[in-house]
């Protein structure tokens, strides 16, 4: 057993590399993301498990800083995490609370933003049900801001946190097949690991019928868009080449991960799909299914998951399963980028 | 009796075939003469040498905003805005606070105008009572109370049995009903061309097909009914299309498109103008409805004005305030502040002959406005004494705080443009001069 001064010596340091340049003011997306950045994050977020694996889990590397979380969005294990990993950073972590949208209580989204720096906030968290919300809310602050997920379109920490869990357990993933599969169309969780894993060199395939795929993706195409190319000038802008594919079994074919989104209930009444019951025969993640894969391939899920409709049970407590990992991985990817934001803020 | 001359400038008027150096002589605010040294005696002289005289524009589709949107947009505003853009005539559309479907309506309008107006404003009336899409508007009496034309425009006429109806109901008045061309169960909760730059930014897209499959009925109906039916801004290369095809059977069929279908695509959402974190501007001065779409679909637009297929430009002009663009996207409100760049924005994509063309006599013979205002869009003699005139080649900064819309939502900010309107003539009195 170790000497208790010694303990407590060691809850004040964190053993990070300083001297990786970072400069990124604020995480809207990891579309912007280099392979190096991302490394940057996996090594401080590497740290960071150190430091939440101490009996003191503490260490004051944000002491004086505020961080406002502002969520117009339920969110249990996002806003959690985010509150965890601030305060084992030693921030004061204020969560405010956003029902239904700004327009609808009469005050601006930017108005609300520019009062929450106005009373101090350094980093600014924010979940919103339209895309793009953050994009506008950093035109109009200096505070930092983080994405914690904006309506159909980025969710960086997640994905992050993702790329952290499989690299856990795979090491590198340039070239490792990682299968996606459940509502694309509207899911942020998906499009920002297309991207992270893209910067990876993992080679992505997406799962869903055509009625959940985002608009203008083509099975054998990619998200090329159907009709008029995109002029040249705009190609590097639109999402990264990824293999697409309809029938579950053939995608998680040689597949090292298998991430299953969740089903929101309200794509039957859109008319998107005949049946939950359906829906579950084609797609969900079953041990069957997963037998095609690769011997031991990863199974993950974002959460919150509908077992039984996108998963099934077996498939989400196997031991192949790493989900509760992942969430667990949150707090960690989330100290990593509050600090090195901070770092780029001092 | 008072006189304007416009010396020697490059006369376009496409209804006369003109497109000569010549002066424009103006007597009691009606065109007198255009000819050679037609204004050497005159008292008042405008030197136009070097510029390009155009008889005054016509915009068949712009929001005034008033009555019930005064922060948005007014008569006088919009009006002074029109005259900025070299428009002499401008068509208000009826979704107003209330709506304008009434005579009283109308009148309001009409005698607003009259007071507050800076330049002609001819009403355009509902379809609908209330454009609430139920039943219709008492379509006779606003005919006789001023209404150039009927449309339900920021929806359509969703109802294809009630459209019918209003079709059969206007014919016999002779007024054409526009028809803003929109599926409501295709485009429900869109809020951008569905394509790659939606995919792109997590947007719901409206697909093409809710515009052409709206064009598509309209055209039906209209061959039906034998009664005019005019498309209003026209997005897509399918639309274009099926309008092509069916001016080829001969049904009575018009359309326009709007600047900014022209020559601005959906990657103006990804891209605005401006150093922006992240990169992505989700430009809500680019949200407009119908969404600005793909290159190909305004290459096609551009080819449809061109071949005749599409009649005419309208502005759409759509001024909103500030706070109803700066905000999420979902929630940004719909339409560009068109009128004073409208010129500029065409010319980089159509010549200023086809422009001027576009904007002059075609909106006219599209709307069948002549028969009221005798000559309107045309330099001949009697014709009202409205007259354009720009330098096609002058370089400007679209700089919005300067317009006098209270729409300042444009995508064109920062932009260096060419072609400008450096004086626009109202019934014979400079309205507005650079």
């Amino acid at each position: 057993m170790k000497d208790r001064s010694e303990r407590t010596a060691a809850t004040t340091t964190l053993e990070t590399r300083e001297s990786v340049p970072w400069t990124r003011r604020h995480i809207l997306d990891l579309d912007d993301f280099t392979r190096d950045e991302i490394e940057t994050v996996m090594e401080t977020a590497d740290a960071m498990k150190e430091v939440l694996g101490r009996d003191v889990p503490r260490v004051p590397a944000l002491r004086g800083r505020t961080l406002i979380t502002l969520f117009y969005e339920a969110s249990t294990r996002t806003r959690a995490s985010f509150e965890l990993a601030g305060k084992a950073l030693g921030a004061d972590v204020i969560n405010v609370a956003a029902s239904g949208s700004s327009v609808e209580k009469g005050e601006s989204l930017v108005d609300t933003v520019r009062t929450l720096q106005a009373v101090g906030a350094d980093v600014l968290i924010m979940r919103h049900g339209s895309s793009g919300a953050p994009y506008l809310v950093a035109r109009h602050v200096q505070a930092s801001i983080i994405n914690a997920g904006d309506g159909w379109h980025a969710h960086p920490t997640q994905a992050l946190l993702d790329l952290y869990t499989m690299r856990a357990h795979l090491g590198d993933l340039r070239g490792r097949r990682i299968v996606i599969v459940g509502d694309i169309a509207h899911s942020r969780v998906a499009r920002s690991n297309i991207w992270g894993l893209s910067a990876m060199g993992a080679q992505v395939v997406v799962c869903a019928p055509p009625t959940l795929l985002p608009a203008g993706t083509r099975v054998g195409a990619g998200f090329k868009p159907a009709r008029p190319q995109p002029a040249d000038v705009y190609e590097q802008l639109a999402l990264p080449p990824v293999e697409v594919e309809t029938n579950l079994d053939r995608a998680v074919e040689e597949a090292d991960v298998v991430m299953a989104l969740r089903l929101q209930n309200e794509r039957m009444s859109a008319g998107l799909l005949p049946s939950l019951r359906e829906y579950a025969t084609l797609y969900q993640l079953t041990e069957e299914r997963l037998s095609r894969a690769r011997t031991g391939a990863l199974v993950m899920h974002p959460g919150p998951m509908n077992e039984g409709i996108e998963i099934s049970p077996a498939v989400a407590s196997s031991l192949q399963s790493v989900i509760e990992e992942q969430v667990t991985n949150g707090v960690a990817i989330r100290m990593a980028v509050l600090y090195l934001l901070a770092r780029s803020r001092s | 009796m008072t006189t304007l001359a416009i010396r020697g400038g490059g006369v376009i008027d496409p209804a006369n075939s003109i497109d000569a150096i010549a002066d424009v002589l103006i007597v009691d605010g009606r065109i007198a003469a255009v000819d050679a040294d037609a204004g050497k005696d005159s008292s008042e002289v405008i030197d136009a040498r070097g510029l390009v005289v155009s008889p005054g524009f016509v915009d068949i589709h712009c929001h005034l905003r008033q009555p019930g949107f005064e922060h948005k947009e007014t008569i006088a505003t919009g009006t002074l805005a029109a005259a900025r853009g070299g428009f002499t005539t401008v068509c208000a559309m009826p979704n107003t606070e209330p709506p304008i479907d009434s005579a009283a309506a109308v009148e309001f309008i009409l005698r607003t105008a009259q007071i507050e107006g800076v330049v002609r404003v001819l009403p355009i009336a509902c379809v609908t009572r209330g454009r609430a899409g139920r039943e219709l508007a008492e379509l006779a009496e606003l005919a006789g109370a001023g209404a150039v034309a009927f449309s339900d425009d920021g929806s359509p006429v969703a109802d294809a049995h009630l459209m019918r109806r209003a079709l059969e109901y206007a014919g016999m008045l002779g007024v054409p009903v526009i028809d803003h061309c929109e599926d409501p169960a295709l485009a429900a909760g869109g809020v951008m061309h569905e394509g790659w730059v939606s995919t792109r930014l997590g947007l719901k897209g409206v697909p093409a097909a809710a515009e052409e499959t709206m064009v598509a009925r309209n055209i039906a109906l209209a061959d039906e009914t034998g009664s005019r039916i005019h498309i209003a801004h026209v997005s897509t290369a399918g639309s274009v299309e099926l309008i092509r095809a069916a001016k080829a059977r001969g049904v009575p069929v018009t359309a326009e498109v709007t600047p900014h279908h022209l020559a601005l695509t959906h990657e103006a959402v990804l891209l605005g103008p401006g150093e922006v974190p992240g990169g992505l501007t989700y430009d809500t001065n680019a949200k407009a409805n119908p969404p600005l779409r793909t290159a190909a679909d305004a290459a096609a637009c551009v080819q449809g004005l061109l071949d005749g297929t599409i009649d005419c430009i309208a502005t759409d002009h759509a001024p909103h305030a500030t706070q109803d663009k700066l905000c999420e996207f979902d929630a940004a409100a719909c339409g560009i502040s068109g009128l004073e760049t409208a010129l500029a924005l065409a010319l980089t994509v159509v010549s200023l002959e086809d422009i001027v063309r576009a904007l002059t006599i075609s909106p006219v013979r599209a709307l069948g406005l002549d028969p009221r205002i005798e000559s309107l869009g045309t330099l001949s003699v009697g014709a009202p004494g409205d007259v354009a005139l720009i330098d096609p080649d002058a370089e400007w900064v679209v700089e919005p705080e300067t317009f006098a819309s209270k729409g300042k939502n444009t995508p064109l900010a920062g932009r260096t443009l060419r072609g400008r309107v450096v004086a626009t003539v109202y019934e014979g009195r400079v309205v507005w001069k650079l």
